[in-house]
């Protein structure tokens, strides 16, 4: 439970703004760009950073505490392992740490760090030291488990093990929130999806309704003196906006709004069809405020 | 039980540390065996050379371990260990408990080790005189202690090295440790304001009479402890709100 919460780094507004209610149990991906704040908001909710305004709550508890009576388990965008223990040795470590937690062998079993667990942990790859991260977040058996880009730097089949493995934490009742910069796995593995672009919430709900908003792609053309939710009509087309003379359209099918397009507006000029990346898509909703959603 | 796990962990950790362990143990009893060595024969003090030496390197030896321990929280800071850390139910309390054991751990060791090396040059103590003296010595290491855990969070990994190099060198010049400090007056009673001064001092108490150490000790040992303890707590305070 989040409200209202803004963290600012000197001039650079990280957070602006975000509200969120998790429900327990739920599976939720935090996806944004790079520098949209999902890891500001993370040290936030785990009370690694303090918040400039607003307020984290819990399980009602304010993050210190939640994270002291070990509730809360986590794994984060950055750090490397200490030096002078094995892989082993320092799960069993952060293992001692909580009051409920997994077997050491089954948690490295299930990362797939059994294969070293007896090497010194400053002699593992990255990918190795990231399923190690993994498995000192897994061992802890929180009821809320939260990720930071838990599968960067991780190969194929590791990626595939790693959500194999979140599939069973959270069938088995535990809330977990994870950042990521990839649509596919917020849609594969969340039961909702909160869009972060600068700062803002700018898209909250089910992965395959922001996937319909930013999976697509955009039409941009000059088209002016148009009723925008007239186009925004066009099949195809989710949002509309207008930049001056130029509409953007955002896209679930771009091939059929483009023919609808042409069809019905003959004026339009200067047409650019481009993939929408995350910030690009939603760029519009932060600086001009809202787009024109379609019916 | 979790507490007792993490212990024991951190001091695994210290005692792989070859090379810590080697530097730390090293400097004070090579210096110890070539210079106490050479002067075997000569008293200095009142006392024989040997045994005033290896007190000096006993006081500057266990300060320089128990310094550079505190101050090793200032690479787990930089490699964002410590930030793990803050995400799971340890204390901070301990986290600091942990890292002052170990430093007193690798303190006594150095110790020990300076001990032996002196019975080997001839130095020859009362059972109860090494007692008190390591006794003094250890209490005298706890301002050091909380020193090292200031340093932690105040310098950067990069910088540690001459950071503790420095200060503790001159805490061990200032304080006696390599040798008297001359005739100036004023430079003696300045250096009593130092706890480097008590614990020199304590590592040469078999020099003193039995109404050693005086209330003097006690008090500038309390005092530096209170004032780096509030600025440790400050640095540890702004650093973790800031992250
Ligand atoms: N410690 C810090 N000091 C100063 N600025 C910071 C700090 N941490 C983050 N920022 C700034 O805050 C903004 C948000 O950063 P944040 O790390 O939350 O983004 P992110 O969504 O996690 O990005 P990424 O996908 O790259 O991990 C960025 O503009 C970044 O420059
Ligand atoms: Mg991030």
């Amino acid at each position: 439970m989040l409200s209202g919460l803004r963290k600012s780094y000197g001039p650079i507004e990280a957070v602006r703004g975000v509200d969120l209610a998790i429900a327990p149990g739920e599976t939720v991906a935090l996806l944004g760009p790079n520098g949209a704040g999902k890891s500001t908001t993370i040290d936030l909710m785990l009370g690694l950073a303090r918040p400039d305004a607003g307020s984290v709550s819990l399980f009602g508890l304010a993050p210190a505490d939640a994270v002291a009576s070990g509730l809360v388990g986590g794994m984060l965008q950055t750090g490397s392992l200490v030096e002078h223990l094995s892989v082993r040795e320092l799960v069993a470590v952060v293992a001692s740490l909580y009051p409920d937690p997994l077997p050491v062998d089954e948690v490295l079993d299930t990362t797939g760090a059994a294969a070293y667990a007896d090497q010194q942990t400053t002699k593992l790859s990255g990918g190795q030291t990231q399923r190690v991260r993994f498995a000192l977040a897994l061992v802890a058996n929180p009821d809320l488990l939260v990720l930071d880009e838990p599968t960067a730097a991780l190969d194929v089949e590791a990626r595939r093990d790693f959500w194999a493995t979140m599939r069973g934490v959270a069938s088995g009742g535990k809330t977990i929130v994870f950042a990521t910069h990839y649509l596919e796995e917020a849609d594969a593995y969340a039961d909702r999806v909160v869009l972060l672009v600068r700062g803002q919430v700018v898209a909250d709900g089910p992965a395959t309704e922001i996937k319909a908003r930013v999976g697509g792609r955009t039409i941009r053309a000059t088209l002016p003196s148009i009723d925008l939710a007239e186009v925004c009509t066009l099949p195809g087309v989710v949002t509309a906006d207008r930049r001056g003379d130029a509409i953007v359209l955002s896209c679930s099918n771009s091939d059929a709004a483009l023919r609808a397009l042409l069809e019905d507006f003959p004026a339009a000029r200067d047409i650019e069809v481009r993939g929408a990346g995350l910030e690009e898509a939603f760029l519009e909703f932060v600086t001009d405020g809202r787009g024109v959603p379609a019916p | 039980m979790s507490k007792a796990t993490y212990l024991r962990a951190e001091i695994v950790r210290t005692f792989r540390n070859r090379r810590f362990l080697l530097f730390s143990l090293g400097f004070p009893l090579v210096l110890f065996l070539a210079v106490g060595g050479a002067n075997k024969d000569r008293s200095l003090s009142g006392i024989g050379f040997a045994l005033y030496y290896m007190s000096g390197m006993v006081a500057w030896g266990s300060m320089v371990a128990i310094v550079s321990s505190g101050a090793r929280i200032s690479t787990e800071r930089q490699t964002g260990w410590t930030r793990q850390l803050r995400i799971t139910p340890l204390r901070t309390r301990t986290y600091f408990t942990a890292k002052i054991v170990c430093g007193y751990l690798l303190a006594l060791l150095t110790i020990v080790v300076l001990y032996v090396a002196g019975l080997f040059l001839d130095v020859h103590l009362r059972v109860s005189e090494w007692a008190t003296m390591t006794g003094l010595v250890l209490v005298g290491l706890v301002p050091f202690a909380v020193l090292g855990v200031l340093l932690g969070h105040l310098v950067k990994p990069d910088s540690l090295g001459p950071a503790v190099g420095g200060i503790t060198s001159l805490f061990a010049l200032l304080g006696g440790a390599w040798g008297p400090l001359g005739s100036s007056r004023v430079l003696t009673d300045a250096a009593k304001c130092l706890p480097s001064f008590w614990l020199v001092q304590s590592a040469k108490v078999v020099l003193h009479g039995p109404a050693w150490p005086p209330a003097e000790e006690w008090v500038v040992l309390a005092v530096w402890t209170l004032a780096l303890g509030r600025l440790a707590v400050l640095v540890y305070q702004r650093d973790t709100a800031r992250v």
